[in-house]
């Protein structure tokens, strides 16, 4: 079992947990993912790790209700145990394996979309620390979903933030900014988008038009989460692979966004009946 | 004249009902007519039946106690070489190992060998009757990678020679294959798998669950910062296979194994718990072995009609005999001399069919084996929603990767040798991680050897 030690709302629909999990704490790396099992009968799902304290033998998970699963996740209090976490999973980022002195010298630019704020955090957070300059990008969809931007702040040296309604920050898209930062010469020698399907496919196109390097994170589903089914394979450059294994991250201009979206979308009718169910269980 | 007794029948559960249902398929026997089978064994002197078990369990003498009525002695007497006896007399392929060897089967039909140690195991967790001796402890440590047949064998066997042993498991129920991948139908989880795991922990064997090695803690961690003396690494075969033809990764289309995780381990079929899982109206099942029996007859039973393709002829078949014989009873079609070419998708991206190929023998290739090739123009269709790949799998390189040292052959197999050890000094492996995908048995007695080779190098350590 694995205890919340702290919980609390950023938003009305995202929820902040510090958990419990010693060994995913010691090994934990910026690029990974957990998976959470909330109780005996529930799913097992993905959840990207938005920061670690070893000592403490504490993980952070950010959560965005969207569905049952979610929803029974952000139920939990804190002092309540989860029935399982498992990880880290998947592939650290690149730049871990970076020489100090190449870190030192190169500049990054990360593009978050939403909940994507949060796996975000941590990699701005290990390149700030090792030197980095890092310019970062939150959009979402309002202000009631823009998250993490103070702590963000802290460990970044440009942050821009946009939503679609303009209730905060610009009103706009993430690509807008991309392109105006881009056209104005700021140059970046790595760009990392991660948040929904959509937005990275369209930070893509975008990235392609200045050719710059880009890499995204794939949020597929998944079950094991260990490479055992081939639920979350992705066609990377024509080959299949399995994104809790072989990635989440990719070369963005190698990734299939039509298939993986579709694929994204397979069981949303079960899902949609799933969480009709849920809303009735909960005004009763 | 014992030996002029026909073989006892077993009852089963009607076809029809269990078609629908996920209910255990063979009730096994009860007493009575386990006494009675028992009694047609004739006690060879050089039992080839033990020869040709893979954990050299002593058949003759356990059924001897059957047949005498004492069946809490003929279960001390498998406890001795087994710890998972109820799970291997419902899944052993006993026609090609212990029953295969029978001499009464050169003229008749051999002893149910397989059907009395179920019968031992079912009758001793019914009476509660357990049996844990073990030498008492000598501090040593030891980490099981994995708790899958391979893992918990050598694990019982470590714990009753006195060992500190902890097995490391990456999902969140021990069990491996028996838990994610055969279905409850044919090994009930709660009543089989996880009573007998329960008796692996009452050796004093302690499970972890949730620790992926290669990722969590390495094996190097293992040893420098956990102070394990030894690793066993029985990771399993995992990976699934795909064709890699057109269309596999349309909407539909599943791995065996994503497909029974989802049933077995998530428990999709019952309404109470969360995870989903698709069965459409129509599903073909890819690949002819057990695991695509298991496939097929899982997504009969979510209301699927199914139909299973296969390359060769039935006598090519590598399921079991007795698997294949229930699933045509059951009402699943099988489409031999047939392999698909592509699958095909709506304008939605779902799977709307599969095209495949008629095949023919053609000459024996090196393996013996008459290789399958397409008859030129033969091409058609079958209208499907779900296409299930049960093509077979291979080890998962995520522990050879994380370890130095430690190497595979071209398959991704660790390279072992007889008594398991690895490349690496120390650490031994066993089960489908070397062999690649076989059987439960197989990989028990891969898990026992290497128990006994760890012993003897810690010993001469000393």
């Amino acid at each position: 079992m694995y205890k919340i030690l702290r919980k609390k709302f950023l938003t009305p629909a995202i929820c902040l947990m510090d958990v419990l999990a010693p060994r995913v704490a010691q090994s934990a790396q910026p690029g990974q993912f957990l998976i959470v099992r909330a109780g005996e009968k529930n799913e097992r799902i993905p959840l990207t790790i938005c920061d670690y304290n070893r000592e403490e033998g504490s993980v952070t998970i950010v959560t965005q209700l969207v569905g049952a699963s979610t929803r029974i996740i952000c139920s939990y209090e804190a002092g309540e145990s989860f029935a399982d976490v498992v990880g880290p999973l998947g592939q650290p980022s690149e730049f871990i394996h970076l020489s100090p002195e190449a870190l030192r010298n190169s500049r990054y630019l990360f593009i978050a979309g939403g909940l994507g704020t949060a796996p975000v955090y941590p990699q701005v957070k290990y390149l700030h620390q090792a030197g980095a300059k890092v310019d970062v990008i939150i959009g979402a969809r309002n202000k009631d979903l823009v998250i993490l931007e103070e702590e963000m702040r802290a460990v970044c040296d440009h942050l821009y933030i946009c939503t679609d309604d303009g209730s905060y920050g610009e009103k706009g898209l993430v690509t807008d900014i991309m392109g105006r930062l881009l056209d104005s010469g700021e140059k970046y020698d790595q760009a990392v988008a991660i948040g929904p399907m959509i937005m990275m496919k369209f930070v893509t196109l975008k990235g392609r038009q200045y050719g710059i390097p880009l890499i995204v994170s794939l949020n597929t589903l998944m079950v094991d989460g260990t490479g055992m089914c081939g639920a979350c394979r992705v066609t990377i450059a024509g080959k299949t692979r399995f994104a809790c294994v072989d990635g989440p991250e990719f070369n963005a201009y190698d990734v299939d966004f039509e298939e993986a979206m579709r694929r994204q979308g397979m069981y949303r009718d079960i899902e949609k009946e799933k969480d009709h169910q849920c809303h009735i269980g909960l005004h009763q | 004249m014992a030996n002029k007794i026909p073989r006892v029948p077993v009852r089963e559960q009607d076809p029809a009902v269990r078609a629908r249902n996920f209910e255990e398929v063979c009730y096994g026997y009860n007493e009575q007519e386990a006494v009675l089978e028992a009694s047609r064994c004739l006690n060879c002197k050089k039992p080839r039946c033990v020869e040709a078990c893979p954990v050299s369990i002593q058949i003759p003498a356990f059924i001897s106690k059957v047949a005498a009525g004492d069946i809490k002695e003929a279960a001390r007497i498998i406890s001795q070489d087994s710890s998972l006896p109820a799970v291997c007399g419902r899944v052993c392929p006993q026609e090609t190992q212990c029953e295969g060897s029978c001499i009464l089967g050169v003229k008749g039909e051999p002893v149910a060998i397989g059907k009395l140690e179920r019968f031992v195991a079912d009758w001793s967790r019914q009476n509660g009757v357990r049996f844990a001796d073990k030498a008492p402890a000598n501090g040593i440590k030891v980490a099981v990678v994995g708790s899958g047949p391979a893992g918990l064998a050598c694990a019982s066997d470590l714990a009753r020679w006195g060992y500190d042993v902890t097995v490391f498991e990456v999902l969140h129920k021990a069990g491996g294959v028996l838990q994610y991948g055969i279905p409850e139908f044919r090994l009930p989880k709660q009543e089989v798998v996880e009573y007998e795991v329960e008796n692996v922990r009452r050796l004093g064997v302690k499970i972890e669950t949730d620790v992926v090695v290669g990722r969590t803690v390495t094996v190097d961690d293992l040893f420098d910062k956990e102070g394990f003396k030894a690793v066993f690494i029985g990771s399993g075969a995992g990976l699934p296979k795909f064709m890699g033809i057109p269309g596999e990764n349309l909407n539909g289309v599943f791995s065996a194994n994503e497909f029974l995780t989802r049933n077995n381990l998530m428990h999709g079929y019952d309404p109470t718990y969360d995870t989903p899982v698709f069965s459409g109206r129509r599903s073909v099942i890819v690949g002819g072995g057990n695991v695509a029996m298991d496939a097929a007859r899982t997504a009969l039973r979510l209301g699927s009609q199914v139909t299973v393709v296969y390359r060769r002829t039935e006598k090519e078949l590598p399921a079991r005999v007795e698997e294949v014989h229930h699933a045509k009873e059951e009402g699943i079609e099988f489409r031999l001399l047939t392999n698909p070419v592509e699958i095909l998708g709506d304008e939605k991206g779902w799977v709307r069919g599969i095209r495949c190929i008629r095949m023919e023998l053609g000459e024996p290739d090196e393996s013996g084996r008459r290789s399958p090739v397409p008859v030129p123009g033969s091409e058609f269709e079958i209208e499907t929603d779900t296409v299930i790949m049960s093509l077979g799998t291979s080890p998962n390189p995520m522990i050879a990767r994380s370890t130095p040292g430690l190497e595979t052959n071209r398959r991704g197999c660790l390279i072992a040798d007889e008594d398991g050890a690895t490349t690496r000094p120390m650490v031994f492996a066993g089960g489908d991680a070397v062999t690649g995908a076989a059987t439960v048995i197989l990989a028990m007695g891969a898990g026992r050897r290497a128990a006994a080779a760890i012993h003897k190098a810690l010993q001469s350590e000393k």
